[in-house]
C-alpha cells in the first residue's frame, strides 16, 4: 500500500476542522451584530414598548405574500397613555411574570416552549376574547382567576391559579400586546384576528 | 458530641453504607484509577436523574389524557420542567463522567486536582437537590428578580435559578481546570485537543443564558445560543470524542483512524451546526435572511451524522464485530443510528422554513426532541455505563455467552422500541396539529383546541402513554442489569489488541 493520500490524512482534516469552525463562528458573530441592531426595541421589526398605546392588527400583505403586523391609530390600554419609560416598566413586569410563573412549560411564546396550552405570540389578537371592548378586562380577570374563568374548549385542560396579582396581570397583558406587534416573518400563518370579526 | 464528631461519624456511616453497597453489587474500587472513581459517582447520579426524567415524563404524558390529574398540586408545567431538566442534567453528568473516566488513560498521568473534582461533584449534587426541591415545593414566585434568582428563571431547558447558574459555572470551571491541567502535565492527543476546545465552547455558551432581557426577540436569540449550540454542535462533538475513544477501546480501531474521523466530524458538525442555528431564527422577530441561512445549513446537518453511522458500522464490520463488551457495542450502534434518525432525519423533516411555518411549536418538535435526545445522547451514555461497570466489576467477561444476557438485550429492545413508539405517536399528533390547527384553523386558539380534541390526536396521546410505559419498563430492566451484569463472572474480559 502506498502512503495515505493528503485528502485522507489526519493533518489535512485537522486544518479543515479548524478553518471551518473558525469561519462559521466568525460569520455567526457578524450576523449576530446585525440581527441585534435590527431587532432592538423601537425599530421596524420589534416595536417600541409604547406601541401598547396603539391599535395592533395582523393581516396578509399581498405584496410580500406573508402576514404582517399592522400598527394603527391610538388605542389606549387600561385607559391610560403610557410614556416610553412607563410602557417599558409595565412590559418588563409582564415579561418577568411570564418567567416567574413558568408560562413557557405549558404555552409557546413565538412558537417556543411546551405544547400543553395555546401559543401566546398573537394571544392579544385572538378571537377567543370575543370583542375588543371586553378584551383587556377579560384577560386580567382570567389571569387572576383562571379556574373560574376557564374556557377549556372541551379538553378539560385548565390553567392553574398562579397567584398573579392585578398589577402583574396588567403587565402580562401589556407584554402580550407588545409581543403581538413583533414582525415574525409571517408566523403564524393564516391567523384571523379579533379585529377581523369586528369589521 | 461536638459538631465535628457528629459530621465525622455521619460521614463514616455513609462510607459504611457505600462499602455494603459495593460488596453487594460486586464492584471493586481498586480496579479504578482516580478519575474513574469520580466518574462512577457521576454515572450513578446520572442514572438516578434518568429515573426522575422518566417518572415525570410519565406524569406529564398522563396529564394529556387526564387533565385533572394532580391539578394545582403538580401541574403539567412543573412535571414537564422536571422532565426536561433532569434529562439535560443526567446527560451532562454522563458526559462529565465519561471525560473523567478517560482522562487518566488518555493523558497518561494522574488527574491534577482530583480532590477539587470530588468537591465540585458534591457541590453540584447539593445544588441539584435544592433546585429540584424548590421546583417541586415552591414552583413559582412573584414577577420580580428575586424569583428569577432563587426559584425559577422560566426559560425552557435552562430554568435553573440564577444562583444555581453561578454554581454550575464554578463547578464546570473546576472540571475544565482538571481536564486542561491533566493533559498539559501528561500528553496531548487529537482526542484531547478536540475535547478541550469543545469544553471551552460548551462552558462559554452557558454564559449566554444568564441574563434577563425584556426584549423577547433578543432573549430568545441568546437562549438559542445555549440550547442549539449545545445540543446541535458542542454536545455532538463531545459524543464524537466519546465514540472515538470507545471504538478504540472496545473494538481496537487504530488511533489514527478514529482521530482522522473525529476531525472530519468536527468540520462537518460545526460547519453545518453553527450556522444551522438559523433554523431557530425563522419566527422570533429576527431578520428574513435567517430563513435562507438557517434552511440551507440545517439541511446539511444530517451529513456528519451519516458519516458517524458509516464510521461506526464500517469499523465494527471490518473487525467482524469482535469486541470485548457486547452491551456497550450494541448501544454504540444504537447511538449511531439513533443520532442519524433522531437528530438528522427527524430534524431535517421539518427544518425548511416552508414547512416549519406550519410545524413550529407543534408536537412535531416533541417528536423530534424525543428521538434526538435519546438517539444521540442517552444511548452513548448508556454505552459508557456498560464500559464503566465492566471495569468496576474487575474487567470481567461481557462477550458472547454472558450470564443473564437477556436482560441487557431486552432493556435495549424495550428502551429503543419505547422511544421510537413515542416518537411516531407524537409525529402523528404533530401532523394532525399542522393540518387542523395551522393550515385549516389559522393558528388561533379555537384552531389549537380543535386539533387537541381531534380523535387522531387523542389516540396518538394514548399510544404515546403506552410507549412511555414501555420505555419505563426498559429503564427498570436497564437499572437491574447495571446492578447485576457480570456479577459473579469469573472469566476476564477478552483482550482486544489495538491496530496501528
Amino acid at each position: 500500500m502506498s502512503e495515505t493520500p493528503r485528502w485522507a490524512s489526519e493533518s489535512f482534516w485537522k486544518k479543515v476542522a479548524i478553518w471551518v469552525t473558525a469561519g462559521s463562528f466568525l460569520i455567526l458573530v457578524i450576523l449576530t451584530f446585525d440581527t441585534l441592531s435590527q431587532t432592538t426595541a423601537g425599530g421596524e421589526r420589534v416595536r417600541a414598548y409604547s406601541v401598547i398605546n396603539q391599535n395592533i392588527d395582523y393581516q396578509m400583505d399581498e405584496k410580500l405574500h406573508k402576514f404582517m403586523p399592522i400598527i394603527g391609530e391610538e388605542e389606549l390600554l387600561f385607559g391610560k397613555k403610557y410614556t416610553e419609560e412607563q410602557a417599558e416598566a409595565l412590559v418588563t413586569l409582564g415579561k418577568k411574570t411570564t418567567q416567574a410563573k413558568n408560562c413557557m412549560n405549558c404555552h409557546t411564546l413565538l412558537g417556543n416552549g411546551a405544547y400543553y396550552a395555546p401559543d401566546l405570540t398573537k394571544a392579544w389578537l385572538d378571537q377567543g376574547w370575543l370583542s375588543t371592548d371586553l378584551r383587556e378586562d377579560q384577560m386580567v380577570r382570567f389571569l387572576m382567576d383562571p379556574e373560574k374563568n376557564a374556557r377549556t374548549f372541551g379538553t378539560g385542560r385548565k390553567m392553574p391559579n398562579l397567584d398573579i396579582t392585578e398589577e402583574e396581570a396588567k403587565g402580562v397583558v401589556a407584554f402580550l400586546k407588545w409581543m403581538s406587534a413583533i414582525d415574525t416573518n409571517g408566523f403564524p400563518y393564516n391567523f384571523t384576528t379579533i379585529e377581523a370579526e369586528v369589521e | 458530641m461536638s459538631t465535628t464528631e457528629t459530621s465525622t461519624s455521619s460521614l463514616s456511616g455513609i462510607k459504611g453504607k457505600l462499602n455494603t453497597f459495593h460488596s453487594w453489587s460486586g464492584v471493586d474500587n481498586s480496579t479504578l484509577n482516580g478519575g474513574q472513581k469520580l466518574a462512577v459517582k457521576y454515572f450513578m447520579a446520572a442514572v438516578i436523574l434518568f429515573i426522575f426524567q422518566i417518572l415525570f415524563g410519565l406524569l406529564a404524558a398522563a396529564q394529556f389524557l387526564m387533565p385533572g390529574l394532580l391539578y394545582e398540586i403538580l401541574d403539567f408545567s412543573v412535571n414537564r420542567m422536571v422532565h426536561i431538566n433532569a434529562m439535560i442534567l443526567w446527560m451532562l453528568f454522563g458526559f462529565m463522567g465519561c471525560t473523567y473516566w478517560l482522562l487518566e488513560d488518555e493523558s497518561g498521568t494522574e488527574i491534577v486536582g482530583l480532590k477539587y473534582g470530588v468537591l465540585g461533584y458534591w457541590v453540584l449534587m447539593a445544588a441539584v437537590t435544592v433546585v429540584v426541591l424548590v421546583y417541586l415545593l415552591v414552583q413559582t414566585g412573584a414577577g420580580n428578580d428575586t424569583t428569577l434568582w432563587l426559584i425559577n428563571e422560566g426559560r425552557e431547558y435552562i430554568e435553573a435559578p440564577r444562583w444555581a447558574d453561578i454554581g454550575i459555572v464554578i463547578v464546570v470551571l473546576i472540571f475544565f481546570f482538571n481536564v486542561v491541567m491533566t493533559f498539559s502535565k501528561g500528553k496531548w492527543s487529537g482526542i484531547a485537543g478536540v475535547l478541550t476546545l469543545d469544553l471551552v465552547a460548551l462552558a462559554g455558551l452557558y454564559l449566554a443564558g444568564m441574563f434577563y432581557m425584556t426584549n423577547i426577540t433578543h432573549e430568545q436569540f441568546w437562549w438559542w445560543w445555549v440550547i442549539h449550540l449545545w445540543v446541535e454542535a458542542t454536545w455532538e462533538v463531545l459524543v464524537g470524542v466519546i465514540m472515538a475513544w470507545s471504538l478504540m477501546t472496545i473494538l481496537g480501531v487504530s488511533r489514527k483512524i478514529v482521530t482522522t474521523w473525529l476531525y472530519i466530524e468536527v468540520a462537518l458538525m460545526f460547519g453545518s451546526g453553527i450556522l444551522g442555528l438559523g433554523h431557530h431564527y425563522f419566527w422570533i422577530g429576527t431578520p428574513e435572511y435567517w430563513l435562507t441561512i438557517g434552511g440551507f445549513f440545517s439541511a446539511l446537518e444530517p451529513i456528519p451524522l451519516v458519516a458517524m453511522v458509516v464510521h461506526a458500522v464500517y469499523d465494527s464490520g471490518e473487525r467482524s464485530f469482535k469486541n470485548m463488551n457486547h452491551p456497550a457495542m450494541a448501544w454504540l450502534i444504537a447511538h449511531a443510528f439513533g443520532n442519524f434518525f433522531g437528530a438528522g432525519v427527524w430534524g431535517f423533516m421539518h427544518t425548511l422554513p416552508q414547512i416549519n411555518l406550519y410545524t413550529h411549536g407543534t408536537q412535531w418538535s416533541a417528536s423530534h426532541g424525543h428521538l434526538a435526545f435519546f438517539g444521540a445522547y442517552a444511548t452513548i451514555n448508556i454505552a459508557f455505563f456498560y464500559i464503566a461497570i465492566q471495569h468496576w466489576r474487575g474487567n470481567v467477561w461481557m462477550g458472547g455467552g454472558s450470564q443473564n444476557a437477556w436482560r441487557w438485550k431486552w432493556a435495549l429492545g424495550l428502551l429503543n422500541m419505547g422511544v421510537l413508539g413515542m416518537t411516531i405517536a407524537l409525529l402523528i399528533a404533530g401532523y394532525e396539529q399542522s393540518f387542523i390547527e395551522r393550515a385549516i384553523g389559522g393558528s388561533t386558539w379555537a384552531g389549537y383546541f380543535a386539533a387537541q380534541t381531534h380523535p387522531s390526536f387523542i389516540s396518538a396521546m394514548q399510544w404515546r402513554m403506552f410507549f412511555g410505559w414501555m420505555t419505563a419498563a426498559g429503564l427498570g430492566l436497564l437499572v437491574w442489569d447495571l446492578l447485576t451484569v457480570g456479577k459473579g463472572e469469573t472469566r476476564k474480559a477478552e483482550v482486544i489488541t489495538q491496530r496501528d
